[in-house]
């Protein structure tokens, strides 16, 4: 079957007041941006609620729907049948066929759905309704009508052309990205990091990210790790700045000064100072990090607010209920998982204690870090200075 | 300072390779398969490149088979000789420290086509033990081999005293030697040494990737591995590597040029490096490092230093090296070759390969000396505990 259209659906973003037409005009410029880098040439148009992707050229379907499915704020994307306005009887030949075609089993019970947006065609939706689904049952005596409970409702809209459809391939939901503002993601080239960018972008948010390099501990292969992580991100949640910070002369200086079981905390704190230096810099309304409950020493209750304790800027760790299966799940999905597992030391693990803290004491984390007090200022300097900055795009 | 210290996961090819690799791909582009002009031009590259190889080797020219490179050679010698001797008996020999080219094909014939492969112990230097060798030989026994340079450590095997064992046995059973890492450094005659079966790789030896080739003696029994269009007497079908062979051929005759000269300035630069080397504390040298070691490789544990770090540290100051051997090295396991030579805990997770080539120079490993006596005393303060 060849579709000459998508018609877009969307959710939520219909019932915001006055703002709607920013959501809506947000939402086309994420799906002009969903198809730039595939073939063929998209006009992509809001009408009534709906938005409509007409397609020319050399474009495959399938392609399209997989971008499509990238677009936060969509719920449903209709492939369409766009045919010239011919007449009544060419209409209901054209939907006959369309359901010989999509449906060559005719296996199906079926209803018709008119929607008459053109007002002057003569005949209005009741009557479409009626007339076509007689014509199709003519047309295929085993099919059956089911008003109630249809395996397949045929829609057709009556515009300047007639559209005809019947699949609803879902989208992912949300909100169009964009539209709610801007966070610092920490990312690592773990599998939560991601996941947990990927969640936050889905409610309309902008993301930057901010990665901790220290070689020679890590390796430049876990950099271009993040750099494609980052990239797949942004095939959801648009363009991300990566920060790449320097981090290993922080690290080598806390482990000098500091208990050692003291080190996974001293050190995300500063990771949080850091993020949040570049989160003020660039406007960024909060941060965003893969934390949920529990999973490793650094993510116990008390871990958590002992790094918290560092952040003005709220926190959001949208993972924070998750179990490590739901995690990776996700991540499959949105096609993360296949890189985060690759082999790269990050981090946070190089220099991890066998026993670190699982319950800190924000009084004894305080006192340790007093013994930063001499470089510790100057370090932070020099790795917000020396920071490497990279533009991703999608892949 | 560029300093290239990797020469055994791969080479720089030399300007001659490129420009006889670009002329054929670029101008002399027949398939030597083609009857027109061409096609006579592109098979007189191959023909020659067969002579010059089998004068290196002192074999015949049409003992040569050319192949993707080493891990094809490996393949074809031990699948295609296992399945075409299988009548003959079923037991297969190697060393426990061959490359995994050699490993998991020897593994895969134990498990999917019902074969015995015995995987001989190594000494402390990781030489075979010869006595193994001879327990391990029985009538059932059609195929032995063994590497001619270990990749990881650089000890050279005692082909001639494991081949005439194997012969004087059976002189039926064939015997295939892995000489990847060791053509180029020696003088090799497989008629002499008794060798039936000998794999080469182009990308060791200053040469181009993709290409290598089998000899294989005249009189052994072997099936193909790949099936087509059965060109080099169907042996090994695919339209050959022209640009690739004509590479492989230029770069041979070049590393054989002056070979026992180069051979002994690498030496003169291994014992001055390990001399020095041995300078810093808590350091080892895995496997022999006098003459009867090869000439290039030269394993070094440095205690309590996590390879990777190590190697990171100085690819930083233009150093580049690897950790155990860098076709293992994609998956951090533990290299089994510094397990099976009894290296100690302490350096098997702490061990850097340096390979040098013909093209190595003095100032390069004094630099590389000067950088380690800086690197290894800062990276030894921070470690995991």
């Amino acid at each position: 079957m060849i579709f000459q259209t998508f018609l877009l659906k969307y959710g939520e973003i219909g019932i915001k007041g006055k703002n709607r037409h920013l959501f809506e005009d947000a939402l086309v410029r994420q799906v002009r941006y969903a198809l730039k880098g595939i073939d063929g040439e998209f006009q992509v148009h809001k009408s009534q609620a709906r938005i409509y992707v007409d397609c020319e050229g050399d474009y495959d379907s399938d392609e399209v729907i997989a971008q499509l499915k990238t677009v936060f704020g969509l719920v449903g994307i209709c492939p369409v049948v766009r045919k010239p306005d011919e007449g009544f009887e060419q209409l209901k030949k054209d939907v006959a066929a369309f359901v010989d075609e999509m449906y060559p089993d005719k296996n199906i019970t079926f209803k018709v759905e008119a929607r008459r947006s053109r007002k002057s065609y003569p005949l209005n939706s009741m009557e479409i309704n009626y007339s076509v689904g007689e014509a199709v049952l003519e047309a295929f005596p085993e099919i059956r009508v089911d008003v109630h409970k249809p395996d397949v409702m045929i829609h057709i809209e009556v515009r300047n052309e007639i559209y005809i459809y019947s699949q609803i391939i879902p989208g992912p939901g949300g909100m169009p990205v964009g539209t709610n503002g801007k966070a610092m993601l920490l990312l690592s080239g773990g599998i939560d990091s991601p996941v947990a960018g990927y969640m936050i972008a889905k409610r309309g948010v902008s993301l930057e990210a901010t990665y901790f390099h220290a070689p020679p501990y890590t390796s430049e292969r876990a950099k271009q790790k993040v750099v494609d992580l980052a990239k797949i991100v942004a095939k959801y949640a648009g363009p991300i700045k990566l920060n790449v910070v320097n981090f290993t002369d922080i690290q080598l200086y806390i482990y000098d000064q500091c208990p050692h079981d003291e080190l996974t905390i001293i050190m995300r704190r500063y990771m949080m100072k850091i993020a949040q230096h570049f989160a003020g810099e660039s406007g960024c309304l909060g941060l965003i990090t893969g934390e949920s409950i529990g999973q490793v020493a650094s993510q116990t209750m008390q871990s958590l607010a002992a790094t918290n304790e560092v952040c003005t800027l709220p926190v959001y760790r949208p993972l924070i209920g998750f179990d490590k299966q739901e995690i990776v799940e996700v991540s499959e999905r949105i096609g993360t998982y296949e890189t985060s597992i690759q082999p790269f030391e990050d981090c946070c693990t190089i220099f991890v204690a066998k026993h670190p803290v699982t319950k800190p004491n924000i009084k004894i984390i305080k006192r340790s870090e007093e013994n930063l007090a001499e470089k510790i200022d100057e370090l932070v300097k020099t790795a917000i200075e020396t920071v490497e900055v990279i533009e991703v795009r999608q892949a | 300072m560029d300093v290239y210290l990797d020469n055994s996961a791969t080479t720089r090819a030399y300007e001659q390779v490129g420009d006889v690799v670009r002329r054929v791909m670029c101008e002399d582009f027949g398939n030597p398969s083609s009857m027109h002009y061409r096609g006579v031009d592109a098979e007189k590259y191959i023909k020659e490149a067969k002579e010059n190889l089998a004068k290196i080797l002192k074999v015949q020219s049409k003992e040569i088979f050319f192949t993707s490179g080493g891990t094809e050679s490996d393949n074809l010698a031990l699948v295609g000789a296992a399945r075409a001797n299988k009548r003959a008996g079923k037991h297969l020999i190697t060393s426990s420290i061959e490359h995994p080219a050699i490993l998991n094909t020897m593994r895969y014939l134990e498990e999917e086509e019902g074969f015995r492969v015995t995987y001989l112990p190594v000494d402390q230097y990781g030489r075979i033990k010869i006595s193994a060798l001879k327990d391990a030989l029985d009538e059932d026994t059609i195929l032995v081999s063994v590497m001619y340079v270990n990749n990881e450590v650089g000890s050279v095997q005692p082909i001639m005293e494991a081949a005439s064992i194997v012969k004087a046995y059976n002189k039926n059973i064939l015997f295939h030697v892995d000489a990847v890492q060791g053509f180029g450094k020696y003088h090799i005659y497989p008629k002499k040494l008794k060798v039936d079966m000998l794999s080469v790789s182009g990308h060791k030896i200053h040469g181009p990737k993709g290409v290598g080739f089998l000899y294989i003696d005249e009189h052994v029994k072997i099936r193909p591995i790949l099936f087509g269009g059965e060109q080099q007497k169907n042996i090994r079908s695919g339209t050959e590597n022209v640009p690739g062979i004509a590479g492989l051929s230029a770069a041979a005759a070049l590393i054989y040029k002056d070979l026992d000269q180069k051979v002994a300035e690498m030496r003169n630069l291994k014992a001055h490096f390990i001399e020095e080397v041995m300078k810093i504390p808590q350091t080892t040298i895995h496997g022999l490092y006098d003459e009867t070691s090869a000439p290039h490789i030269i394993s070094v544990g440095f205690a309590g230093i996590r390879s990777e770090v190590l190697l990171h540290a100085l690819e930083d100051k233009g150093i580049c090296v690897s950790s155990g051997s860098a076709c293992a090295s994609n998956h951090p396991a533990i290299s089994g070759v510094l397990k099976g030579i009894g290296a100690k805990r302490e350096y098997l997770d702490a061990t850097l390969r340096f390979s040098m080539s013909e093209f190595t120079t003095r100032e390069e490993i004094d630099y590389t000396l000067d950088t380690l006596n800086e690197l290894v005393p800062v990276l030894r303060r921070y470690t995991r505990h």
